[in-house]
């Protein structure tokens, strides 16, 4: 099992590899002239904003307006890491383990709930 | 040992499966299963870009590309070519350094994904025990690099991009999550390829609620059309990937097909019974089911308009979560009713569950149809 891991980690090292000399390539075949260089110029490298003068910056306060389904998704998210043992265990752990997650669930779906009677899942 | 599995497979369910270091040694295991892995990635991509259009082409009533060899087959190597060619357009103003990782940080994770799919029985680099929950996870890591993206560009539509995107990758993730819990319920593990040997009779009609959550929310998820708000051409430019261009677009271009591409395999591993088939040999089976999932998606993509920013919302939330957890419920109460396993009539039951609870439950609120609601 342990080795299964080790494979995904070599394999994690070559996806990385691969990705890099991907974004190196261009970048290599300019230095070396077979590809022509870049030639950048200020109103090329302007941000793009339709083809006007770009405004200010974008770095600016944003409306996080989904910062409720934020909150919301962490709490369900939590209870799927409880979900996924059970799941596959089920057959051994019976009915009892089924009410407590029968239960769980509706702990977390009150909550949902509450959300939602509060208009927290509309995006205005 | 590969002809003898051939043979084997003729039979069916008879078939062996492969050594878990199949050419033997952990090296070569790992040697061959990388190559294997990386080059079904970038061959279907290749594949698939080429497909897509072609049949997009066909269900629009125009041509689609067929200049570049015959019939355009070799299109998608010219388009490689033009993306390696091009001027890299980086803005004054932008994070540089952000600018050049996130296509790294957006492909290596979905690259990662590919490592536990079982191309034939027991043909994967590592037979993880926890399969699934390592596909989600490390797959959801990619909506990273998209804000990595929209943040690093400092471009006003590609922040507006990147917060769509983790908007639906949060909300949808709930929903996929469940409804893969249902098929993790149904097979008792969460390796691949267990589940795949689990399916005797395919899960899609087993389980066919789990399906259609699955699909509709893994394709919001990869941003597929319908769903595809963070590239929504007509209002936000070409979003994230805005102010990219040469091999860094290419790369973007790569991740979005090879997310593509996971959702096929993902839904025919968990759906469609994998590798499994009679007469031919697994992995054609495999890759046979792989493209016809895609092609239902472009047949989806060229039909369907695009959803509003509140419909996606609001149909995740208030229409696939809930419908997920009842589906979950059901199936568990199923599997401990016939711990054997679930005899094959239920599938019956199952898909009139399917039937009543959609329409019932789209009866509670009515979402679009043309209809705005207008606050005083």
């Amino acid at each position: 099992m342990l080795a299964d891991y080790g494979s995904v980690a070599l394999f994690l090292v070559v996806a990385v590899l691969f990705t890099v000399s991907t974004l190196a390539m261009p970048p290599m075949l300019r230095r070396m002239g077979i590809i022509s260089k870049n030639r950048p110029n200020p109103i090329k490298n302007a941000t793009y904003e339709c083809g006007l003068q770009p405004t200010g910056k974008a770095w600016v306060q944003f409306n996080f307006r989904y910062y409720f389904y934020a909150l919301v998704f962490i709490s369900l998210d939590v209870v799927v890491v409880f979900i996924y043992p059970w799941a596959v265990q089920v057959r051994q752990l019976g009915v009892s383990a089924l009410i407590a997650i029968v239960v769980l669930l509706f702990i977390v779906i009150v909550g949902v709930l509450y959300a939602w009677k509060k208009n927290v899942l509309e995006w205005k | 040992m590969m002809l003898e599995s051939y043979a084997l497979s003729s039979i069916g369910s008879a078939l062996k499966p492969l050594p878990a270091d199949w050419p033997g040694g952990f090296w070569w295991h790992w040697l061959v299963f990388t190559i294997i892995a990386i080059l079904f990635v970038l061959l279907m991509v290749l594949f698939f870009t080429y497909f897509e259009r072609r049949a997009m082409g066909r269900l629009q009533a125009r041509l689609g590309p067929n200049r570049c060899g015959p019939f355009g087959v070799i299109q998608p190597i010219m388009d490689a070519i033009k993306a390696l060619t091009k001027e890299d357009i980086v803005p004054y103003n932008a994070d540089k350094v952000v600018h050049w990782l996130a296509p790294a940080v957006a492909f290596v994770p979905v690259l990662l994904v590919f490592v536990v799919v079982p191309f034939s029985n027991g043909a994967m680099l590592a037979d993880l025990n926890v399969g699934i929950l390592f596909v989600v996870a490390i797959s959801s890591l990619s909506a990273l690099g998209i804000v990595m993206a929209g943040w690093g560009s400092n471009n006003k539509y590609s922040l507006i991009s990147a917060m769509r995107a983790v908007a639906a990758v949060v909300s949808y993730e709930i929903p996929v999550v469940l409804s893969i819990a249902s098929v993790v319920l149904l097979a008792g593990s969460m390796s691949l390829n267990d589940i795949v040997l689990a399916q005797n009779i395919p899960f899609i009609l087993m389980q066919p609620l789990a399906f259609l959550i699955f699909f509709i929310g893994a394709s919001a998820e990869i941003n597929r059309s319908p769903f595809d708000l963070l590239e929504a051409d007509s209002e936000i430019v070409a979003g994230f990937h805005t102010e990219y261009s040469g091999m860094k677009f290419a790369l973007f271009y790569l991740v979005e097909y090879a997310e593509a591409l996971l959702l096929s395999v993902l839904i025919t591993t968990l759906f469609l019974s994998g590798w499994r088939g009679p007469l031919l040999p697994p992995w054609l089976w495999f890759l046979i089911k792989v493209v016809a999932v895609f092609f239902v998606l472009v047949w989806v993509r060229t039909t369907l308009p695009r959803a509003r920013i509140d419909q996606l919302m609001a149909l995740a939330w208030k229409f696939l979560f809930p419908l997920s957890v009842i589906n979950l419920v059901i199936t568990a109460i199923e599997v401990l009713a016939w711990p054997g396993g679930v005899p094959w009539p239920m599938l019956f039951v199952n898909i009139g569950i399917m039937a009543v609870l959609i329409v019932s439950w789209s009866r509670l609120f009515k979402f679009g149809w043309g209809r705005v609601k207008v606050e005083a």
